[in-house]
């Protein structure tokens, strides 16, 4: 494939830099630190090593046999991202966006956050490296996820309740890049996902797609060979992204995105953005956007705080409309099950989001015969969630998401 | 011609700067925004923007924002914010006419099909807050085709971008006096007499100044740098407070007068 994205930020006609001018000098000089930066095997070796020793990479790969037995097809794999520090994928890029901010002369970080995952790492990262950390979070997402918003207070950071809009991950994004804009002199943005302008989804890929490279190493060593379906949950979708991207060129691998059908994608409850969204540009670049018919976006639902997202990275976009990656829609109630299943079956509660692709996984192993390799994301791990499964599946509901 | 520069080219004769403010349509609903049009006019605004509501106002404070989320609660469209362009023509408003728009809801409606709409409605210029000039190419040569100015942000953290933004500009060219978003502010960048200079030098086209001038002394200050004072987040602050008026036909005139007078007072 050729290089993506250009120099312009595009992924095809997808991505670019849709913001107001007041911010593209600083998405400039990001750009530029980061270039200079990733050709530096200084810095290089010191987000190698915080990864290694501090979140304790590599990750396993890990066969999971009792699942795989139980759906009675393919050779199901995790990629056992829930055993990072932190407890999933995120902090892969808050360490390389931290290490990147200290690097850049910037004392201060400021992130948004949905569920707290990418909050909780993006303020770790700040304790571990001395850097003041604001995190802006949804006012309703703060009351839905009241431990990550004492546990990122814990590691020394502010949470900013954000009031306007939707309350939730969407106008969280927006509060974060208005702060941005005034604070620009001092203050990095770590953003958690392949989303927003230019260089965001290039570099987030970039310190993602240690998932994938780790795990097509492995895979060669433990089966010899290629997986047949490498499958991921998407919101934003930066544990897919950097899950699939290694594999990109490998064509006999199939990539599956799962997204969140909420209710149901016939519902006006979901965070189908693939399914149901169309092409158009939504915090700063050009992608698929959940809308209504006159470009206004929509808001999402999801149990999962972290697929609770009316957009999808510009790459993503791409990897649909050239045919190179599928993306596929799982319900709430889909996802309750498969995160019961896999708790069942191999001792492993996984978060909400990464319950997804599992729920895709379990539809598609039994179709597949048993000499099939199926490598899944396991993007995080359940505990952030316990509270809101126990009120779902006590079918008390008014508390969850 | 384009209105907006025979309208800066007379402003200019008289030695006055031009009075540029902004409203949301359909705040608090589309006929009332006409009839806030026909104030700012008799008031003495030079120019108005028209603001077309957005679900994520990523240049906006929050006042606009609100602005914006009362406007939605409407289901106000790109194309009613052009008809009450129309609207206020026919009523007799004379005063060029910007539309102020985020880029998705062009996009959306397509871009050829939404310069064939602007154009026989008399809006001149467009301001694109989200499209900086790596992403404007195509909305240029259409906005050129269709006689509308295509009118660029600068910042003062543009730099060298400053001279390229304001070779592409039409119209005037639109500082932005300090980082941040949309609202009210006492002070402002404080490098901001020599980015006006530097845009200043950069361009012949007049050059407009916005975000966060809300009162008469700030107008003042402004003067006799820039040819055009564009206040926001000032009026739409008016507007909002003066809804209850707006809203019961006993009292719409004095909501109305609330509005003008703050225009008056501004131009002094």
């Amino acid at each position: 494939m050729t290089q993506i994205p250009d120099q312009n930020g595009r992924f095809g006609k997808f991505g670019g830099r849709y913001v107001p001018e007041t911010l593209m000098n600083a998405l400039l000089e990001l750009e530029e630190a980061y270039q200079h930066y990733s050709k530096d095997p200084e810095f290089q070796d010191e987000v190698r090593y915080l990864l290694h020793k501090y979140s304790g990479r590599p990750t396993s790969l890990y066969y999971a046999e009792r699942l795989s037995k139980h759906l009675g097809g393919a050779k199901i794999y995790l990629k056992r991202e829930d055993l990072n520090h932190t407890g999933a994928h995120k902090i892969n890029n808050t360490i390389g966006q931290g290490v990147l901010a200290k690097r850049m002369g910037k004392s201060k970080i400021i992130a948004e956050t949905g569920a707290g995952q990418h909050g909780v790492a993006s303020a770790t990262i700040a304790a571990l490296l001395g850097l003041e950390c604001k995190v802006f979070m949804g006012e309703e997402d703060m009351k839905r996820q009241q431990l990550n918003v004492f546990r990122m207070q814990l590691l020394g950071s502010e949470v900013v309740p954000v009031l306007s809009g939707t309350r939730t991950l969407k106008d969280a994004c927006n509060e974060t890049l208005r702060y941005w804009v005034s604070h620009v002199d001092d203050t990095y943005y770590i953003l958690g996902s392949v989303t927003g302008p230019h260089p965001y989804p290039m570099m987030v890929r970039d310190f993602q797609r240690i998932i994938g490279d780790e795990a097509r190493q492995q895979i060669l060593t433990e089966e010899g060979r290629l997986p047949d379906y490498v499958v991921a949950a998407v919101g934003g979708g930066s544990n897919a992204m950097g899950i699939f991207y290694p594999f990109v060129g490998d064509e006999s691998v199939r990539l599956l995105g799962v997204e969140a059908a909420g209710r149901g994608v016939d519902t006006l409850e979901h965070a189908a953005t693939m399914t149901k969204g169309r092409h158009g540009v939504f915090q700063g670049s050009m992608s698929y956007v959940l809308q209504d018919e006159h470009g206004q976006v929509q808001p999402a639902h999801s149990i999962s705080a972290g697929l609770d997202y009316p957009g999808i990275g510009p790459e993503h976009a791409y990897l649909k409309d050239s045919g190179r990656a599928e993306y596929v829609p799982v319900t709430d109630a889909e996802a309750l099950e498969a995160l019961q299943l896999l708790s069942r079956t191999e001792g492993i509660i996984p978060a909400l989001e990464s319950a997804h692709a599992i729920a895709q996984t379990i539809k598609l192993a039994p179709t597949l015969d048993k000499d099939k390799v199926v490598v899944v994301s396991l993007s995080g791990r359940g505990d952030k969630d316990v509270e809101a499964i126990m009120s779902y599946l006590g079918g008390d509901k008014h508390e969850s998401h | 011609m384009n209105l907006i520069d025979t309208a800066f080219a007379s402003i200019k004769a008289e030695g006055r700067t031009a009075l540029i403010p902004f409203l949301t349509m359909g705040d608090p609903d589309l006929k009332t925004s006409v009839e806030i049009i026909k104030t700012l006019e008799q008031s003495g605004a030079d120019m108005i923007e028209l603001g077309v509501p957005y679900s994520d106002p990523l240049a906006d404070g929050p006042v606009i924002q609100r602005a914006s989320e009362r406007a939605l609660l409407n289901s106000i469209t790109l194309k009613d914010c052009i008809h009450v362009a129309e609207q206020a023509r026919e009523a007799g408003v004379k005063i060029p006419f910007i539309l102020f728009t985020y880029f998705n809801p062009v996009f959306q409606y397509g871009l050829e099909a939404f310069f064939q709409l602007v154009q026989s409605k008399g809006i001149s210029g467009l301001i694109i807050p989200d499209l900086p000039i790596e992403e404007d190419e195509e909305v240029r040569q259409l906005a050129e085709a269709a006689n509308v100015h295509l009118i660029p942000l600068v910042a003062p953290t543009s730099k060298d971008r400053v001279v390229r933004i304001s070779s592409k500009a039409k119209g005037f060219v639109y500082c932005v006096s300090s980082l941040g978003v949309t609202g009210v502010r006492t002070d402002f960048h404080t490098g901001i007499d020599e980015f006006l200079a530097t845009v200043r030098e950069a361009t012949e086209l007049p050059i407009a100044i916005g975000f966060g001038i809300s009162s008469r002394e700030q107008v003042e200050r402004f003067e006799k740098q820039c040819d055009g004072v564009v206040v926001g987040s000032a009026i739409v602050r008016t507007i909002e407070n003066a809804i209850p008026l707006l809203q019961d036909e006993s009292t719409r005139e004095a909501g109305l007068k609330q509005i003008g007078d703050f225009v008056s007072q501004l131009k002094g």
